[in-house]
C-alpha cells in the first residue's frame, strides 16, 4: 500500500539530487538552475502529498505559488545568464567576483 | 495493485531522470531529462488525485520553463567541455553532502514510522477536501475566495519577473530610428512646417 512515506522518500531523494547537482556542477549555471528547479519540484511533491494526506487543499494552493515563483526565478536567472554571457563570453560562474568590493 | 505498479514506475523514472539531469554531459540532454522528470512528477501527483497541480506542472514547466532553458542553452555558444573541468574535483564533497542529507531524511522518516509526533489537533474545516467536488473546482473555489490576495500577489510577482527579464536583456539598437511617442504627443501646430503655395510678388509671412 502506498502511504505518505513513499512520497516523502521520493521527494527527499529528488531534493538531494538537486543539492548534489549544485555541488557537482559548480561552474555551469544552467545546470545549477535546473538543479534548483528539481529542488522546487521536490518541495511541490511534498506539499501535494501532505495536502492529500491531511485532506486539506491549502497545500495544493501553495504548490501553485511555489510553481509561480519557480517560473519567475527561472526567467530572471536565464536573463542574468544571457547578459553575463554577452559581457564575458563564458558562463563559468566560479570566477564571478567582478563586483567584489 | 495498479496503483502500486504505477507509483513505482513514476517514482523510479523521476529519480533516474533527475540523476541524468545532473550527470548528463550535454546540457541539451539535461533539459530533455528535466522534461521527463517533470512529466513523471505530474504522474505522481495525478496518482493521489491532485490533477490540477499535475496539469499545471506539465503546462508551466514542460511548456514554458523547460523550453526557455532549451532556448538559452541552444542560443548561447558555450564550450561545455571546459565547464566540466571541476566536476571530478567536487565529487567527494558533493557525495558526502548527499549521503549526510539522505541519512538525515531516512532518520526522520524512520522516526515518523515508529510513531508520529502529535502536534496538537488540526482545526477542522480550513480547506477540507470534499469527496463530491472535483479537485479543480475545489481549488478554484478556494483560490478565488480565501487566497485571492495571494493569487494577485503571484500575478504581481510574475509581472515583476517579466519586466525584470525584459529590462535585463533589452538592448537599444543604434542605427535604427524608433518612434518617440512623447515628442509626437507634445508636437504643436505652431512648431510644424507648413507647405504653402506662395504667390509671386506678395512677400512671405514669417
Amino acid at each position: 500500500m502506498i502511504g505518505i512515506e513513499h512520497y516523502l522518500v521520493v521527494s527527499s531523494i529528488l531534493f538531494v539530487m538537486g543539492v548534489l547537482g549544485i555541488f557537482l556542477n559548480r561552474k555551469n549555471v544552467i545546470i545549477i538552475l535546473m538543479a534548483i528547479e528539481l529542488i522546487l519540484l521536490a518541495v511541490n511533491i511534498n506539499l501535494v502529498a501532505f495536502s492529500v494526506f491531511l485532506g486539506d487543499l491549502t497545500g495544493q494552493i501553495f504548490a501553485m505559488f511555489v510553481l509561480t515563483v519557480a517560473a519567475g526565478e527561472a526567467a530572471i536567472g536565464l536573463a542574468i545568464l544571457v547578459i553575463y554571457f554577452r559581457g564575458r563570453g563564458t558562463i563559468a560562474v566560479d570566477d564571478v567576483n567582478r563586483m567584489k568590493g | 495493485m495498479i496503483q502500486l505498479v504505477s507509483f513505482y514506475i513514476f517514482a523510479s523514472i523521476v529519480i533516474a531522470s533527475a540523476a541524468m539531469v545532473i550527470f548528463a554531459r550535454n546540457p541539451v540532454h539535461s533539459v530533455l531529462w528535466l522534461i521527463v522528470a517533470f512529466f513523471n512528477a505530474a504522474g505522481l501527483m495525478v496518482l493521489i488525485g491532485a490533477e490540477f497541480i499535475a496539469m499545471l506542472l506539465v503546462i508551466v514547466y514542460v511548456g514554458a520553463v523547460a523550453v526557455l532553458f532549451l532556448f538559452v542553452v541552444m542560443m548561447l555558444d558555450i564550450d561545455f567541455a571546459e565547464l566540466r573541468a571541476g566536476f571530478v574535483k567536487n565529487v567527494p564533497l558533493g557525495l558526502l553532502l548527499a549521503i549526510v542529507l539522505v541519512a538525515e531524511l531516512v532518520l526522520g522518516i524512520g522516526a515518523y514510522q515508529a510513531g508520529a509526533v502529535k502536534l496538537g489537533t488540526p482545526e477542522v474545516g480550513v480547506a477540507t477536501v470534499s469527496a463530491t467536488v472535483p479537485n479543480i473546482e475545489a481549488i478554484g473555489a478556494l483560490l478565488y475566495s480565501k487566497y485571492v490576495f495571494l493569487f494577485e500577489t503571484a500575478g504581481l510577482i510574475l509581472l515583476v519577473a517579466m519586466v525584470g527579464a525584459i529590462v535585463l536583456t533589452h538592448r537599444r539598437s543604434h542605427g535604427t530610428r524608433g518612434q518617440n511617442i512623447s515628442s509626437q504627443v507634445q508636437r504643436r501646430p505652431q512648431d510644424a512646417t507648413r507647405n504653402v503655395n506662395q504667390p509671386v510678388g506678395q512677400g512671405i509671412e514669417l
